[in-house]
């Protein structure tokens, strides 16, 4: 069947199930009922604290096909998902469902661990490096399913990813299972996504290298969602934990490209005293915020908040006054957690409270400009973050559907080609955010507005900026690249991307 | 930019200035002189630069590579071609290959137009004749770097060292209306330091500066573009030049000062160059 994009969806998924289409950003809102939550009582008797991951899997009576969890808070830099999948092989367990928020390089072991049939399902937000390039080769039998920041949290809490047992990586926990993620040697500062699995798995376990006398202060997981508690030597390499940051851009190209969004920005009217903010931790997103920052100094004006995972460079403006109180569902470097550390203004969000759409209301709702990245546009705005050039698999949604759904003025910042290959193309290899929630493509050769927003568009005709079509924008990077080639596909299915509501938007079929 | 950097060739164009300039000549290795040709030919054939003027800096007309280069490069029609340590000889020379292959292309003459670089002591003292030997001649760049170490001088931020040369150009290219374009300047990094550049540069009369950074042109146009304040007063002035005029009055006054030709001249200049940038 088709969705309303023009994506070919079977009407059922073997390894997934039945398939709601997508409809629309908002059509699925309404009445959503939370799953229950079955837990063992604790009583003043029981101890929590844990010998080892061994004892742990015995406690826990870890078995074949159950669903185990972990936060990606530590990035490339954890040791606890490899960890303790190590230690279920060893048990002999099999067909485990792995539901982590996101997946990168150093989880290549999983490959060996899907190869023996350890692992046979996976459910993440984002995923790189080797275990995604084997994925999309076809490893598992069963497709991948790649929620967004916000949608992972709705399917934990509406009961339909139904973890068994959450792996939460603890920088700091206590003896009774109260955890934060701010001291420690291998802190890492807003633990947003763990947040849905504490509350609503069956079994919570704190995985710490930083045991301290009770009780730990601050709380951001509390003792009452926690089962059990266990040390180990290390939960991550903290040069691994801090890097999420990348530099703002020097190459004058993005350079262009970040100083034309922030006179589309300024054109829009949004940015005024009280508006709110987020942008990516890649070099043009940076620079974006450095082009805002100068603006909004010059101009005295003071932002309500901004939010996302959160970088030095906004902490930056923070500090300046710019902006009220930062949101924070991660922290992308030591900045940001010695931020995070020092001021309640910085704030924790949840990733329920960051972008689920069926709560009463998550942050991005109230977001005014976000600035997104893409490796493909196609003629109607829809954005690929998914899949790469050779239709692999290289990264995913994380809150980019999320954000550009809620966001006042939803902006893509982009190089018009990368590479020898254009990025907008006629239809994107895979749609992960709908073209609905697009308003305007910034390239350093011109700008594309969504025709749906003749507002934008009456706004920036006032200016002198390249405004032109998206079939225009695409010749421009045709006549210098050529048409590209289509990418060659499978029909087999190794990836179902959900939209943030639960509906399927898309699915990725493996690359010839 | 150096001629054989495809990336940069492609961005050339994007970035802001008002030309470009494609080099042949110093920024390429001798094993490269062959790659930037064909890479910058092809550039000019393939590559849609816009209203962006496109220069290509070639090799010294002495060196083995000069008559290659300007065969090559001016049949596929820059908008000028820019010759280093330039003297009337040699730019009578190039003037006659090029009238040939415009008559041989069926371009109109005397399209293809000339930038001679003053860099060196005999292109200094005799940058007027050098500018009176063609008629193709545009522009003059003063080449800082290059007449420094024929000098055998010390160059410096400051630039000190080059002030009779910049007011020398300066005023050899305004009597010969011609542009003039200053030196660039060279730490990357130091805006401030290419403000008060810029400003001494504007101060003496260039019309123009190269940069050798994408990330000095915003600067550079800033200190050339009229203020707010320089427009506003240019255009109080052709007003009441108007308003005279339609009075009958020769002669007129503005905020109790007398207005005569000079200032009608740079009034005009003003609000000209304040429509061409855009800012009115």
């Amino acid at each position: 069947m088709m969705n309303i994009l023009g994506r070919e969806i079977p009407e059922y998924i073997e390894g997934y199930g039945k398939v709601i289409p997508f409809e629309g950003t908002f059509k699925r809102a309404g009445i959503k009922v939370k799953k229950e939550v079955k837990l063992n009582s604790v009583t003043p008797n029981d101890k929590k604290v844990l010998c080892g991951i061994e004892e742990v899997l015995e406690k826990v009576e870890l078995a074949d096909g159950m669903t185990i969890s972990f936060h990606h808070h530590l990035r490339n830099g954890d040791y606890v998902l490899n960890l303790v999948v190590a230690a279920i092989a060893n048990r002999g367990i099999k067909n485990i469902t792995l539901a982590a928020s996101s997946l990168f390089p150093n989880n290549v072991p999983l490959i060996e661990h899907i190869k023996n049939g350890v692992i046979t399902k996976i459910v993440t937000n984002y995923m790189s490096g080797p275990i995604a390039q084997e994925v999309s080769r076809g490893i598992l039998k069963t497709p991948v399913i790649m929620h967004t920041h916000g949608g992972r949290a709705r399917a934990i809490e509406s009961g339909d990813l139904h973890i068994d047992v959450a792996f939460i990586a603890a920088p700091t926990s206590d003896n009774y299972g109260n955890i934060n993620g701010l001291y420690g040697r291998s802190a890492c500062g807003a633990l947003g996504y763990a947040v849905a699995d504490a509350q609503c798995a069956d079994k919570v376990v704190a995985v710490t290298d930083n045991l301290v006398a009770y009780p730990t202060c601050p709380i951001e997981i509390s003792q009452i969602y926690v089962d059990y508690v266990v040390q180990v030597d290390s939960i991550g390499d903290p040069a691994g934990i801090v890097s999420g940051t990348t530099k703002i851009t020097n190459d004058p190209v993005g350079l262009k490209i970040a100083k034309m969004t922030s006179d589309v920005m300024v054109a829009t009217g949004l940015v005024k005293n009280e508006m709110s903010f987020q942008t990516g931790a890649g070099g043009i997103s940076l620079a974006v915020a450095a082009e805002l920052k100068k603006y909004m100094k010059q101009h005295g004006i003071v932002g309500s908040f901004a939010s996302g995972g959160i970088t030095g460079y906004i902490v930056d403006m923070f500090k300046e006054g710019l902006f009220r109180t930062l949101f924070d569902v991660q922290c992308f470097d030591l900045q940001a957690i010695q931020s995070y550390v020092s001021t309640h203004k910085h704030q924790r969000m949840s990733a329920s409270m960051y972008g689920n759409p069926d709560n009463k209301g998550a942050v991005v709702n109230n977001l005014d400009i976000v600035i997104l990245g893409a490796t493909e546009i196609d003629m109607n705005f829809n954005v690929n973050v998914t899949t790469g050039s050779d239709g692999a698999i290289m990264g995913g949604s994380g809150g980019h559907s999320d954000t550009a759904a809620g966001a006042k003025l939803t902006i893509i910042v982009t190089q018009l080609m990368k590479a020898r290959l254009p990025i907008i193309v006629d239809r994107v290899t895979n749609v992960t955010t709908p073209g609905e929630s697009i308003d305007v493509i910034v390239t350093e050769r011109g700008i594309a507005v969504n025709p749906r927003r003749t507002d934008i568009i009456e706004k920036l005709k006032k200016t002198n900026l390249p405004i032109m079509a998206i079939e225009e924008l695409k010749e421009v990077a045709e006549k210098m690249t050529g048409k590209p080639k289509a990418i060659e596909l499978t029909d087999e299915i190794v990836a179902v991307i959900e939209y943030r509501d639960g509906s399927v938007i898309d699915v990725v079929r493996k690359p010839l | 930019m150096p001629g054989n950097n495809p990336g940069m060739l492609q961005n050339a164009g994007i970035l802001g200035a008002d030309s470009i300039i494609l080099d042949l000549e110093d920024a390429v290795s001798l094993t490269e002189k062959d790659s930037a040709r064909i890479l910058v030919r092809e550039a000019l054939k393939n590559v849609e630069y816009g209203n962006v003027e496109v220069v290509v800096r070639v090799n010294p007309f002495n060196s083995e590579f000069a008559k290659v280069d300007i065969d090559e490069i001016a049949r596929v029609k820059p908008n000028a071609l820019m010759i280093p340590k330039a003297t009337e000889e040699e730019l009578i020379a190039i003037d006659k290959m090029l009238i040939n292959i415009e008559s041989e292309e069926g371009f109109d003459a005397g399209s293809i137009k000339l930038i001679p670089i003053v860099e060196t002591a005999y292109g200094l003292e005799n940058v007027y004749s050098i500018i009176k030997s063609c008629d193709r001649i545009v522009a003059v760049l003063l080449g800082g770097e290059d007449l420094t170490s024929d000098l055998g001088i010390v160059r410096t931020k400051e630039g000190g060292e080059i002030l009779y040369a910049r007011n020398k150009v300066a005023v050899a290219c305004r009597a010969m209306k011609v542009d003039s374009i200053d030196t660039p300047f060279t730490d990357t990094n130091d805006f401030e330091g290419l403000e008060i550049d810029t400003r001494k540069a504007k101060s003496l009369g260039f019309t123009g500066k190269a940069a050798i950074s994408p990330k000095h042109i915003d600067t550079i146009q800033y200190v050339f573009a009229p203020s707010e304040a320089e427009i506003k007063h240019a255009r109080r002035v052709l007003e009441a030049m108007e308003e005279a005029e339609s009075e009958g009055k020769g002669v007129f006054s503005l905020d109790g000062k007398m207005v005569d030709a000079p200032i009608i001249n740079r009034a005009k200049n003003t609000v000209e160059l304040a429509r061409l940038l855009g800012l009115i």
